[in-house]
């Protein structure tokens, strides 16, 4: 995972309630076998028409939009399906942040292990972010990891962040290999659980 | 004295292997079940780091989300690429794998009960957001990302963030014809889309503790469109019973204890919720979704909410949003919307059970001229106990076109079972999202039987209306 630190770019607004991970990455791109060749997928359905040309209209699709690395999001936002492929697409679009109030658990959590960092905003914060960038003159925003803040011009605002998250994050961690450190406790873990619940040891047939 | 406790802080009690920060602990999976779709970069990152499955008989592999159901066979060449690397994988690793020449394959959350694999106190994880659905045997289940399926293969275990505690407390006996898709779709609506992020659902309540196992299924099953990441009830005796002599559960004295430390699993009488809601079965009426998010929901004998009666600007522009996808006008009555299709299946709503309800309905009737039903049974044992009750029969002389493979199909569309654009659908299956069921689809969710209505009225009616004609 590449590390995440500070990020400096243009910030999208993007601010409808519940987009879900089947608006994020629509099922027809996720018949693949590898992570790859999934950033035409994110928001296919809104960012092309019909024949394939780019709908006009749709925010990261306008100028001053394109290539936006944040995105300003609405509640829930990575609702329904656990598909990994809608954070995969989006990575490889090239958004490094999402900054939003709620995100849905799967979805964050697969953010977090993919190197892209959803902040949780209040809502009073979330929605002047989405008012401020709604104007491309002020679209510039920093998001800074380590002192927790995202700066602009007359604007600078703190944000909480679970200190482990963090830390991953910062680092590029590989979870599997933390784990793996403990693989004592959790051989031990197994052997306790399983005189005390046999029930719990599944062998599927 | 150990404070009290709810249901799902024992469970992840019994699941902690350690404490790693204050927010975190190292959580033990007992039963991991994975699909042909979110799985295949899990292995290939296992091949990369050349990391072994830590645990293989603790793993599950069912073909159930890619598979064509017209007839039993990958449908297109993706689809069997994606099968056959599951196949491959599980050979590898030596995991079980269900694929489609299986006579238990089908919809994962439909085979895992009926192998007896989802027992009370367990800790079950799936790539796949409806892994909630074993809440309904007192296990805690939860959807994972394919970067945990890699964690869990590779450790049996998962990094984990414990939840807050939230119950939905149904109350009173529900009213006759309604049903438990009606009261998942109810609280989904009360509690919002995303309401319930950050917390484990108990339900609790008179009418949660009258549902048979199908039902139970079905209310922890929608719970992740409340943003719930967990969802639980007590285990009662119908969950004791249904898991008796299934063909992978415990027998002989392993039975015996399980069963004996089952009674006991409950939150204790003082625990403390975060968060509690009381909701009176005796309100709840049939319901059907009239939006793009599974909590834009009605009473069927409702109208189309107007969007000016929403809270926030944000909620109005969704609302706004979601009639013009669906092509509603508010103030439409709901029982005048006519539909193109109707769809029985799903991990919510396609069990024996389901399928009983909706030949109930059908039987005598005849499906409206203008619309296209199927049914896909949840799996192959469904598809087979559902043959051997004749319930095939009943569906056909109805005019549904029952289905002689099982999977998710329609719920999704991952498969050539694709609703056009501009179609409008009754479904028994759990998101109405934009383009979920094909793209420009218009979904609405309800009942199986409520389903079964609308395909004979060729518009969304009120089941209440077609009583058992013989």
């Amino acid at each position: 995972m590449t590390p995440v630190s500070l990020i400096e770019g243009t910030a999208a607004p993007f601010g409808q309630p519940n987009v879900d991970t089947d608006v994020i990455m629509p099922k027809r791109f996720l018949k693949t076998v590898t992570r790859a060749g999934l950033a035409d997928g994110v928001f296919a359905d809104l960012r092309f028409q019909a024949d394939g040309s780019e709908a006009p209209d749709f925010i990261l699709n306008r100028p001053d939009y394109r290539g936006a690395q944040i995105l300003v999001v609405g509640d829930n936002f990575g609702c329904g399906s656990s598909r990994e492929h809608a954070v995969w697409g989006l990575a490889q679009l090239g958004v490094k942040v999402l900054l939003g109030t709620t995100f849905a658990g799967i979805f964050f959590d697969n953010c977090r292990r993919n190197g892209l960092l959803a902040v949780t905003l209040d809502s009073a914060t979330r929605d002047a972010l989405l008012a401020r960038v709604a104007d491309p003159a002020q679209a510039q925003l920093t998001v800074d990891l380590p002192l927790q803040e995202i700066r602009a011009p007359g604007l600078r605002a703190g944000f909480d962040i679970e200190p482990a998250r963090k830390q991953d994050l910062l680092t590029g961690a590989d979870p599997i290999a933390q784990t793996l450190t403990h693989a004592e406790s959790i051989r031990r873990f197994e052997a306790e659980a399983f005189a005390a619940a046999p029930w719990r040891r599944i062998v599927v047939g | 004295m150990t404070a009290p406790r709810t249901l799902y802080r024992k469970l992840v009690d019994a699941h902690t292997v350690q404490r790693l920060s204050d927010d975190e602990v190292l959580l033990g999976i007992d039963l991991h079940i994975m699909n042909e779709y979110t799985s295949p970069q899990a292995f290939s990152g296992l091949a990369d780091s050349q990391r072994p499955v830590w645990r293989p008989g603790a793993h599950l592999a069912v073909v159930s989300h890619v598979n064509a159901t017209r007839r039993n066979g990958p449908g297109d060449d993706d689809a069997a690429l994606l099968i056959r690397t599951l196949e491959d994988n599980c050979r590898t690793h030596g995991i079980a794998c269900y694929s489609l020449k299986d006579a238990r394959q089908g919809i994962e959350h439909v085979v895992v009960p009926e192998q007896g694999l989802a027992r009370p106190g367990m800790a079950i994880a799936c790539g796949d957001s409806h892994t909630t659905t074993y809440g309904a045997f007192g296990a805690l289940g939860f959807g994972i990302g394919t970067s945990e399926v890699e964690h869990v293969l590779a450790t049996q275990t998962l990094v984990y963030t414990p939840l807050k505690d939230f119950r939905i407390v149904i109350d009173g006996p529900l009213p006759l014809g309604v049903t438990a898709k009606d009261l998942a779709i109810r609280a989904v609506a009360e509690v919002r889309a995303g309401g319930a992020n950050g917390y484990a659902v108990e339900f609790a309540g008179a009418a949660i503790e009258a549902l048979d196992i199908a039902g139970r299924m079905t209310v922890c099953n929608m719970a992740v469109e409340l943003g719930a990441r967990a969802a639980l009830m007590a285990p009662n005796q119908a969950v004791t019973d249904f898991l008796k002599g299934k063909p992978q559960a415990p027998t002989g004295a392993e039975w015996d204890a399980a069963r004996a430390a089952w009674q006991g699993l409950a939150s204790d009488p003082d625990a403390i919720f975060d968060r509690e809601i009381v909701i009176d079965a005796a309100t709840i009426a049939p319901q059907v979704t009239w939006g793009t998010s599974p909590d834009q929901a009605v009473a069927v004998g409702g109208t189309v909410p107007d969007p000016a009666t929403e809270p926030t600007p944000a909620r109005r522009a969704a609302a706004e949003r979601s009639l013009a996808y669906m092509g509603l006008a508010a103030g439409q009555p709901v029982a005048e919307i006519a539909i193109d299709r109707a769809f029985i299946g799903s991990c919510t709503n396609s069990r024996i059970e389901d399928l009983r309800a909706a030949a109930a309905v059908l039987r005598g009737r005849h499906v409206s001229a203008n619309v296209a039903a199927v049914v896909v049974p949840g799996s192959n044992l469904v598809r087979k106990a559902a043959e051997a009750e004749g319930l095939d029969k009943v569906f056909r002389d109805a005019g549904f076109e029952w289905r002689p493979a099982a999977g998710c199909s329609m719920c999704l569309a991952m498969n050539d079972d694709v609703a056009k654009p501009g179609e409008r659908l009754a479904s028994s299956t759990n998101r109405n999202f934009e383009g979920r069921q094909g793209q420009g689809a218009r979904t609405h969710l309800m009942s199986p039987a409520m389903v079964a209505a609308a395909a004979v009225a060729g518009r969304l009616a009120d089941v209440r209306n077609f009583p058992p004609l013989s």
